[in-house]
C-alpha cells in the first residue's frame, strides 16, 4: 500500500510550507553576511547622493540615508555585524549554558545549588539594562558586544539545558552507566546530550532571535556597534529623522530585522518532522 | 439467532505518517451471549484492547472502522453517529481501564467521580445514585462502603481503586462491561481480592463483559469462553474449559507452555563446596530521604537484610511493590550507599558508592534493569552501547571491538546486523536481549536481574528464561534474579527470598517453597499465585485459613 509515498522527504525528513519559505529566507540573509561587501553597488561609507533621505530610484534602489550615503550598501554590510555578532553571542552563551546544566544535573548537590542560584541572580537583572551598564563602563568594541550579549543568556539556556538533562538523568541507562563506573564526562557527552540536543537547538534558534532583537536595541540606543561600521539597528537609529519624510532609509533597515527574527521563528516553530514509520 | 453482542468480519486500520496504510485488525469475528464473560487473549500488538474499545465504537487517534459490523444490543457502533454512541456509553457499555490511577481525577473526591455517569445521563436523582454507589461499594468488598467515597484517590490502595473504577463503571447498569487488563498492575495478592469481587458482581447483575488480559491463568477464573487474538487475527475461540485442556492452535499452545516453564535443575552438588559465596550481602540497612545524626535515612527501605549467593547458583528475590526488592538491587550495585551493612563480593567487602569501586568490582557484576526502553540509550547504536564496556573494562578498539560485539550478539542470538540499528527500532524481546548483551560484555560474573521478564509478553519472557539459562552453563554465571512472579524466579532460581516491608521473611529452596514455607505471608504469597484451573478462585477463597491471612495482611 505504498500508492502515496511522499517523495518530499528529505533523508527521512519532511519540511512544511511556512518552513521552507522561512529556511530560504534564512539562506537569503547568512547569504549576504558572507558576501555583502562584494555586492555592494557603492562603498557604504562614502556620500554619493546630493540629496539625503533620498527615495528608492533605480541609481539608489533603497534611497540614501540622513548623509546621502547609500542604503541598500549599508543594509548590505550591516547585515555582516547583525548575524555575526548574534552567532557568536548565542554559540558562547548556549554552549556554557548546556555544559554547565548538564554537569548540574549529573552532579547534583552543592554544585547544583551554588551555580543554579548565581545564574538565578544574573538573571534576574534585566537584559538592557544590565548590557548599557556594561557597555557604557568599559566603551563599546565588537568583542565586548558579544561578550555581554553571551553572559546574558547563559542563565536562560542553563536553566533550559538543565530541565531537560535532570529528565534523562533518571533513565535506566544513565544508572546502568553509573553502575558501570562512567566519569561525569561520560555521561554528559554520551548519554545525556544525545538525547536532549533537539530541544537545544531550537531554544538556540529562539535565543538567537532574542539576541538580534537586543543587539539592534543596543545599537539604537547608541551602544551597539559604532560609527562608520552599522548594523541594522544603528542604520534605524542613524535615519530615525527621515521618520517624517517617509523615507525609506528608516524602513528598509528594520524590515530587514523583522525578515530575519520572524523567519528565525517561523523556521523553530516548523522544523523538518522526521518521519517515524520506519517498519518497512 | 442473534446474540447480544455479534462482531463479524471487523477490519481496522490506520494510516502512518508516511502515508502507508496499516491493517491493524483482519477480520475478527465473534459473539458475545447475554451475561456471558468473554476473554480477549493475546500478546501487546494482537490488537486484544483495539477490538475491545470498538465495542463502545471507540478508535484510537488516527485508526478507524474500515468495514465490519459491531453490533451490541441490535444497534451497529460502527455506524451510529458520535451522539448516540456518547448515549450508550456508560448505560449501555461501560468500561474499566488498565490503571485505575490514570482514570481517577486526584483532585475530587472518589464519590462525585462515581455518580458521575449517573449525573451526565441523567438516570436518576443524585441522592439515589449515591445510594446506589454505596452499594456497589459493598458489593465489591470496599471496606468502609459509607465512607469510602468522601476520600480522594491517594488515600485509597491501588486494589481498592480498581474496584472502585469498577463501582464507577457499574453506576449506570450497563449491560457489557469491558475489563482493559485490570489486575495487571497490581500485586498477586491483591489481585485475588479485586478478582473475587469483579465475579461475584458480574454475576450478581447478570451482565455480560469482555475481560481483556495476557495472563491465561487469571482469564480462566473469570471467563466462560476464551479469544486467542494474534497479530489482529483470531486464532482460536473456545470455553475455557476447551482452551486449557485441548487447545488446537499451535500459538495457544505456546501460551499454555510458557505457563509452565521447565523448573530449574539443581546444578550438581558438588560446585556447593565452594569456600568463598560469589556476593554476600551481610545485615544492610539502607533507605532514601535526609539523614539523621546517627546515619539513618528518614524513610528506611531494607532493614538488616543479609543474604547469600553461591557462585554458579542463582537466588531469587520476591515481594510484592514496595517491598524493597528494587533498592537490594540498587545497593548490590552501589547505586545506593547502605546505611549499615556490607556487600560482599567473593569475599572482598565492596565500598558502598560505585565511584569508589574498583573498576575491576564493577566489572564483576552487572545490573539489568526492568524496562528495556529505558535502559538503553534511544541516540546511540546498538553496536555503541555493547561497545562501550568492551572499551571501557578491557579496552577493546577497533576490528577486536566489532567482532567481539557479534560474537556477543550471537550469544543472545541476535544477527550481526542489528548493531547497525537503534534501540527504538527493535522489539522489547530483542532490546532485553541486547540490555543482557551489554551486561555479558563486561565478562561479568555476577548479574542482578531486576524484574527483567515483567514487562515482557509470556512467549517473550520464557525464551529470555531459557537464554539466560544456556548462557549461564556457558559462561559460569551467577544471578540474582528479582521479580514479583513466582513462576519465572522458580523456573530459573535454587533459592528464593521472599521480602516484606524491606525485611527479609524467609528464604527456601526454588524447588520446595510450598512444602518448606514457615511464614504465614510467604504462604499467602505462594497460594495468591493464579492457576490454570477454573475452579481455583473459587477453591482458595473457600479456603477458611487463607481468607483470614488475607484478612490480616
Amino acid at each position: 500500500m505504498t500508492a502515496r509515498s511522499y517523495s518530499n522527504g528529505l533523508f527521512g525528513y519532511r519540511l512544511s510550507a511556512v518552513g521552507t519559505v522561512a529556511a530560504l529566507v534564512i539562506l537569503f540573509w547568512v547569504f549576504i553576511a558572507l558576501f555583502g561587501p562584494v555586492l555592494t553597488p557603492y562603498p557604504p561609507g562614502e556620500i554619493v547622493d546630493m540629496d539625503y533621505f533620498g527615495p528608492m530610484s533605480a541609481q539608489f534602489w533603497l534611497g540614501s540615508d540622513y548623509l546621502g550615503r547609500d542604503m541598500l550598501s549599508r543594509i548590505l554590510m550591516g547585515a555582516r555585524y547583525t548575524v555575526g555578532i548574534s552567532l557568536a553571542a548565542v554559540v558562547i552563551s548556549c554552549f556554557m549554558g548546556v555544559v554547565l546544566g548538564m554537569t548540574a544535573a549529573v552532579l547534583g548537590g552543592w554544585f547544583d545549588t551554588c551555580l543554579s542560584r548565581f545564574l538565578d541572580a544574573l538573571n534576574s537583572i534585566p537584559s538592557k539594562l544590565f548590557g548599557l551598564v556594561v557597555v557604557a563602563g568599559i566603551g563599546s568594541s565588537i568583542p565586548v558586544l558579544v561578550g555581554v550579549l553571551a553572559v546574558i543568556y547563559t542563565p536562560g539556556s542553563y536553566r533550559f539545558a538543565r530541565a531537560l538533562a535532570v529528565n534523562i538523568n533518571t533513565m535506566d541507562f544513565v544508572t546502568v552507566a553509573r553502575a558501570r563506573g562512567e566519569r561525569t564526562p561520560y555521561l554528559i557527552g554520551q548519554e545525556i546530550l544525545p538525547n536532549i540536543l533537539g530541544p537545544v537547538l531550537t531554544d538556540m534558534g529562539l535565543r538567537f532571535v532574542f539576541i538580534v532583537l537586543l543587539l539592534s536595541g543596543l545599537s539604537f540606543l547608541g551602544l551597539g556597534v559604532q560609527p562608520p561600521n552599522a548594523d541594522w539597528g544603528s542604520l534605524v537609529r542613524e535615519n530615525i529623522g527621515g521618520l517624517p519624510f517617509c523615507a525609506p532609509a528608516v524602513i528598509m533597515p528594520s524590515i530587514a530585522i523583522a525578515t530575519l527574527t520572524i523567519s528565525v521563528n517561523l523556521l523553530i516553530d516548523n522544523l523538518p518532522v522526521r518521519i517515524r514509520d520506519r517498519s518497512e | 439467532m442473534a446474540s447480544f453482542v455479534e462482531i463479524r468480519d471487523l477490519k481496522l486500520g490506520a494510516m502512518t505518517d508516511s502515508g502507508r496504510d496499516v491493517e491493524i485488525i483482519k477480520g475478527v469475528s465473534f459473539d458475545i451471549a447475554e451475561g456471558e464473560i468473554v476473554a480477549l487473549i493475546g500478546e501487546s500488538g494482537s490488537g486484544k484492547t483495539t477490538i475491545a474499545l470498538t465495542l463502545m465504537g471507540h478508535c484510537r487517534p488516527g485508526c478507524s472502522i474500515r468495514s465490519g459490523s459491531v453490533v451490541v444490543d441490535g444497534k451497529d457502533m460502527a455506524r451510529l453517529s458520535e451522539r448516540d454512541r456518547a448515549a450508550m456509553r456508560g448505560t449501555e457499555v461501560a468500561y474499566v481501564p488498565q490503571s485505575a490511577a490514570a482514570a481517577f481525577n486526584p483532585a475530587k473526591r472518589l464519590m462525585d467521580q462515581v455518580v458521575e455517569v449517573a449525573q451526565i445521563h441523567k438516570l436518576m436523582p443524585m441522592n439515589q445514585a449515591r445510594a446506589k454507589a454505596v452499594e456497589l461499594f459493598r458489593a465489591l468488598a470496599l471496606p468502609d462502603p459509607e465512607t469510602i467515597g468522601q476520600r480522594y484517590p491517594h488515600q485509597v490502595s491501588g486494589g481498592q481503586l480498581q474496584r472502585l473504577s469498577a463501582a464507577m463503571a457499574l453506576i449506570g447498569g450497563p449491560n457489557l462491561v469491558i475489563f482493559d487488563e485490570p489486575t495487571t498492575a497490581l500485586d498477586v495478592t491483591t489481585q485475588i481480592e479485586v478478582l473475587r469481587a469483579f465475579k461475584s458482581v458480574m454475576a450478581a447483575g447478570g451482565m455480560a463483559g469482555v475481560y481483556v488480559s495476557h495472563d491465561l491463568a487469571v482469564v480462566a477464573q473469570i471467563a466462560d469462553r476464551i479469544v486467542v487474538l494474534k497479530g489482529g487475527e483470531v486464532q482460536e475461540i473456545g470455553t475455557t474449559a476447551q482452551i486449557l485442556n485441548d487447545a488446537q492452535h499451535p500459538y495457544t499452545r505456546d501460551l499454555l507452555a510458557a505457563f509452565h516453564p521447565v523448573p530449574h535443575a539443581v546444578v550438581a552438588e558438588t560446585q556447593a563446596a565452594e569456600p568463598v559465596p560469589a556476593l554476600e550481602v551481610r545485615q544492610v540497612t539502607a533507605g532514601y530521604g535526609p539523614v539523621d545524626a546517627k546515619g539513618v535515612p528518614h524513610k528506611l527501605a531494607l532493614r538488616d537484610v543479609s543474604c547469600v549467593l553461591e557462585k554458579g547458583r542463582n537466588l531469587g528475590v520476591i515481594g510484592e511493590s514496595g517491598s524493597g526488592k528494587s533498592t537490594l538491587a540498587r545497593v548490590m550495585a552501589g547505586l545506593l550507599p547502605p546505611a549499615s551493612g556490607q556487600v560482599l563480593l567473593g569475599g572482598q567487602v565492596m565500598e558502598g558508592e560505585a565511584r569508589r569501586r574498583s573498576k575491576d568490582q564493577l566489572r564483576r557484576m552487572q545490573i539489568v534493569f526492568q524496562l528495556a526502553d529505558t535502559a538503553l540509550n534511544p541516540a546511540r547504536s546498538v553496536g555503541d552501547i555493547i561497545g562501550r564496556p568492551l572499551g571501557f573494562y578491557h579496552g577493546l578498539k577497533g576490528a577486536a571491538r566489532e567482532a567481539r560485539i557479534i560474537e556477543l550478539l550471537d550469544m543472545v542470538r541476535l544477527p550481526a546486523t542489528m548493531r547497525h540499528r537503534l534501540p527504538g527500532e527493535l522489539s522489547g524481546g530483542q532490546k532485553q536481549r541486547i540490555n543482557l548483551a551489554r551486561a555479558l560484555a563486561a565478562n561479568p560474573e555476577v548479574i542482578l536481574c531486576d524484574e527483567i521478564t515483567s514487562a515482557l509478553d509470556t512467549v517473550v519472557a520464557a525464551a529470555v528464561i531459557e537464554l539466560l539459562k544456556e548462557l549461564q552453563r556457558e559462561l559460569d554465571l551467577s544471578y540474582v534474579f528479582i521479580s514479583h512472579d513466582l513462576s519465572t524466579v522458580q523456573a530459573i532460581c535454587d533459592e528464593v527470598m521472599v521480602m516484606l516491608n524491606g525485611a527479609k521473611v524467609e528464604q527456601l529452596p526454588a524447588d520446595r517453597i510450598h512444602e518448606s514455607a514457615r511464614h504465614a505471608y510467604s504462604k499467602l504469597l505462594f497460594a495468591s499465585v493464579p492457576k490454570l484451573d477454573p475452579g481455583w478462585l473459587d477453591g482458595v477463597t473457600r479456603d477458611p485459613e487463607f481468607a483470614a491471612s488475607l484478612a490480616r495482611r
